[in-house]
């Protein structure tokens, strides 16, 4: 009965023309030369119209496509086709600058697709950014309104849940305050409880979760659960993989604009994680999911070996350098690295720069620190990692999840046999003897 | 439950699309297609009307907040204006006014519509790169942006229609039959400022160029059309060929209309110079309109 498809979408590509914001001097004369010549090009089609229909549309997009001959083309979107049926809840993962936000976008119809078509049934609402079209001068009050129609509420849908929308966002005692008052928390509780209160056949969101406190994380995956469950089609996208391990059974995968993967949200979410952080040395420049005051900026982990084949064993003594940026220089700085298991995300080992204590008291504003450890003696298998930087005790950026590296075999005691990740995770060097007296 | 047998159903029909599977083009509601969008463009306006309402109404609200003087502003400029036109162009300079009429009550008419041309000029020029966080974020027609934006500056020329009472009243000047037309007029005044704003503000969310070209025409515009000064002398100075290409300017046609309406029997039209005005104002909105639905698309795109 569920199995009726509400989104088909077919085949969907989207090009952009790069380099086309570098008009430079050039910007006003072509619009000039465009508009003069407009009347022209207006009389010129008419006149062929009767004699050749259907040519015309095509001479007019070699006109535009040679306007922009200047840049390149890139393929934001490359066939993309999938189904989705009634009452589903779509997870759409991938690194970024897979397409996810692209895709989002033309369900919600703010571009056009360049190729292919997307079928639709029932009314879409997008919430592609929490409190758009928030006014900082306007009221609380002000603002739900403002907010809601933006997002295609009708007035009278909003005064309905008006109390609900105050409610969900506990700013009851602030509706008459303009949010430009607010706390940032408050302002973000207000715009997300606004969005959540939409009541759409067709639920299109993007990353929305990444803002708020946890306890109101927690909240909205809540009321996003309860969309849900009145059987309400959502689309979801995230680089949060608990939240969309929480709500979606299914997901769809994205790299390079192209469709990897479609199916179970387990599966997905693994080959997510393999996908982005099985490299040797990772950028974490553009990854949304972090936490700090952001005054510094971890821009890359690399974890090498430090044996003569850069193979990391069990045995290797590893060399892990971080990448930072920062408008000033840093001052009591403190990095730290955490290591854990891949699959059971216990801690294994935390390098942590105060403990070591050899950092200088100010590092430069931009640059690398490197931590060099002993043999670090681990069973064969995957790690994960975290990295974070301190600032004078306050936590300035933190990826959690960094990067994943694997661990080949490394034979301590030249016996060939070790223990197996799936029981331990510890590698110690050791003799046995007996009592031959 | 049947949620598994769901999943597991789908991840087979995924690789291989059954014809019978596939509902037909019929079962959706809407398509989403390139140069599809305009189809229900129309229908679509009319949908999202309360949006235009809520766009104008936020502009207003956020108009005035942590002003002192509040509104009082929309009315201290125009006033200044007609005391310096009056007192530099009519006592001055020592030009006539039209008819009986007070050269104060002259001048302001015609301020009356080219403070609004202006002002709805400017602002529906920069309401599509003012809003663009939300061109980027929703989807809703892109016409509803410039055209809301003018509806502050209709209020302010309401406003300015009470001074111009009150001017009128202190000057013992009635007005005629005439006024009746007024409504008219202001739609052709609307018409004419948002033909040139819908172009510009298309044209500015590539090219930003124009930000720096519309302060250029407003100011421009102050001489160019009759706003200190009655058309007539223009055209005794010279004649009514060059009265003509004078009127290719549509405020040329707004103004004299406004100074006719509102002055009485004391103000007679030059009608071709009306029609030519009228006409031009006319190719520029349904241009302006064309050319906007055309670029609208990619807005969000190059914004």
């Amino acid at each position: 009965m569920s199995s009726e498809t509400v989104i088909r979408v077919e085949g969907v590509g989207k090009q952009y023309v790069l380099g086309q914001t570098q008009l430079g001097a050039e910007g006003l004369r072509h619009a000039m030369q465009h508009l003069a010549t407009a009347p022209l090009r207006f009389i010129r089609r008419r006149a062929r119209v009767g004699s050749r229909r259907g040519v015309t549309p095509s001479t007019e997009r070699i006109d535009s496509a040679r306007s922009d001959s200047r840049g390149d083309i890139f393929d934001a979107l490359k066939d993309v086709t999938f189904d989705v049926s009634r009452g589903e809840v779509v997870g759409i993962v991938g690194p970024n600058g897979a397409g996810k936000s692209t895709l989002l976008k033309i369900l919600s119809r703010i571009t056009e697709p360049t190729v292919g078509r997307i079928g639709l049934k029932g009314r879409v609402a997008s919430l592609l950014e929490v409190g758009t079209g928030f006014h900082p001068e306007l009221t609380g009050r002000e603002n739900i309104y403002l907010n809601g129609s933006i997002l295609g509420m009708s007035k009278n849908e909003i005064s309905s849940k008006f109390d609900e929308i105050v409610g969900f966002a506990e700013v009851e005692r602030f509706l008459n305050t303009p949010v430009k008052r607010y706390s940032s928390g408050m302002y973000v509780r207000l715009a997300f409880a606004v969005a959540a209160h939409l009541q759409p056949e067709i639920l299109v969101v993007d990353e929305v979760l990444a803002v708020g406190d946890a306890a109101f994380q927690k909240k909205c995956l809540g009321k996003m659960g309860d969309v849900a469950k009145e059987g309400r089609t959502i689309l979801f996208v995230s680089h949060n993989m608990a939240a969309v391990q929480a709500l979606c059974d299914r997901a769809i995968l994205l790299r390079s604009g192209k469709l990897i993967y479609d199916g179970p949200t387990a599966e997905v979410t693994q080959r997510y994680l393999h996908s982005v952080m099985s490299v040797g040395e990772v950028p974490l420049e553009l990854r949304k999911d972090r936490t700090g005051d952001g005054s510094v900026r971890i821009t890359g982990m690399k974890v090498e070996s430090l044996d003569a084949d850069k193979v990391l064993r069990s045995t290797s003594r590893l060399k892990i350098t971080v990448h930072y940026r920062s408008d000033t220089v840093l001052r009591f700085p403190k990095f730290e690295v955490g290591i854990y298991d891949y699959t059971k995300d216990s801690g294994i080992y935390l390098l942590d720069s105060d403990a070591a204590g050899a950092l200088p008291e100010e590092l430069p504003a931009e640059g690398h620190v490197t931590c060099v450890t002993d043999a670090f003696n681990i069973t064969v298998g995957r790690c994960n990692t975290y990295v974070s930087v301190y600032k004078g005790g306050a936590l300035a950026d933190c990826v959690a999840p960094a990067m994943t590296f694997d661990v080949a075999v490394g034979d301590i005691h030249g016996s060939g046999k070790q223990a197996s990740r799936e029981w331990f995770v510890g590698l110690l060097k050791h003799e046995w003897s007996g009592n031959s007296d | 439950m049947n949620h598994s047998n769901t999943v597991d159903g789908r991840v087979s029909a995924r690789g291989l699309p059954t014809p019978e599977m596939s509902p037909g083009a019929a079962e959706f509601d809407f398509w989403i297609e390139a140069g599809r969008t305009e189809k229900h463009y129309w229908r679509d306006l009319w949908r999202f009307r309360e949006l235009f309402f809520v766009l104008a109404w936020r502009d207003i609200a956020v108009r005035y907040k942590q002003t002192v003087a509040g509104a009082a502003w929309a009315i201290v400029q125009p006033l200044l204006s007609m005391i310096i036109m009056t007192v530099i162009f009519g006592k001055v300079a020592g030009l006539p006014s039209v008819g009986t009429a007070p050269y104060a009550v002259m001048v302001f008419a015609a301020i009356l519509p080219w403070q609004f041309f202006s002002n709805a000029l400017s602002s529906a020029s920069q309401s599509l790169v003012g809003n663009a966080n939300l061109i980027s974020k929703v989807y809703f027609p892109r016409m509803i942006v410039p055209t809301s934006s003018v509806v502050v500056s209709f209020i302010d020329f309401l406003v300015c229609g009470v001074i111009l009472l009150v001017l009128m009243a202190s000057y013992r000047f009635w007005p005629t039959w005439h006024m009746l037309l007024l409504p008219l007029l202001v739609i052709w005044a609307i018409l004419a400022a948002l033909g040139p704003g819908l172009i510009i503000t298309a044209l500015m969310v590539r090219y930003r160029d124009f930000r720096f070209l519309v302060p250029f025409i407003v100011q421009f515009g102050l001489y160019v059309s009759p706003v200190a000064y009655s058309s007539q002398i223009v055209r005794e100075k010279f004649g009514d060929t060059w009265f003509l290409v004078y009127s290719l300017n549509p405020m040329v046609g707004v103004i004299d209309g406004f100074r006719w309406a509102i002055l009485g029997g004391s103000a007679d039209l030059f009608m071709p110079g009306i029609a030519l005005s009228l006409l031009l104002t006319i190719v520029l909105f349904v241009g302006s309109i064309m050319h906007f639905r055309k670029t609208e698309r990619a807005f969000a795109d190059v914004i």
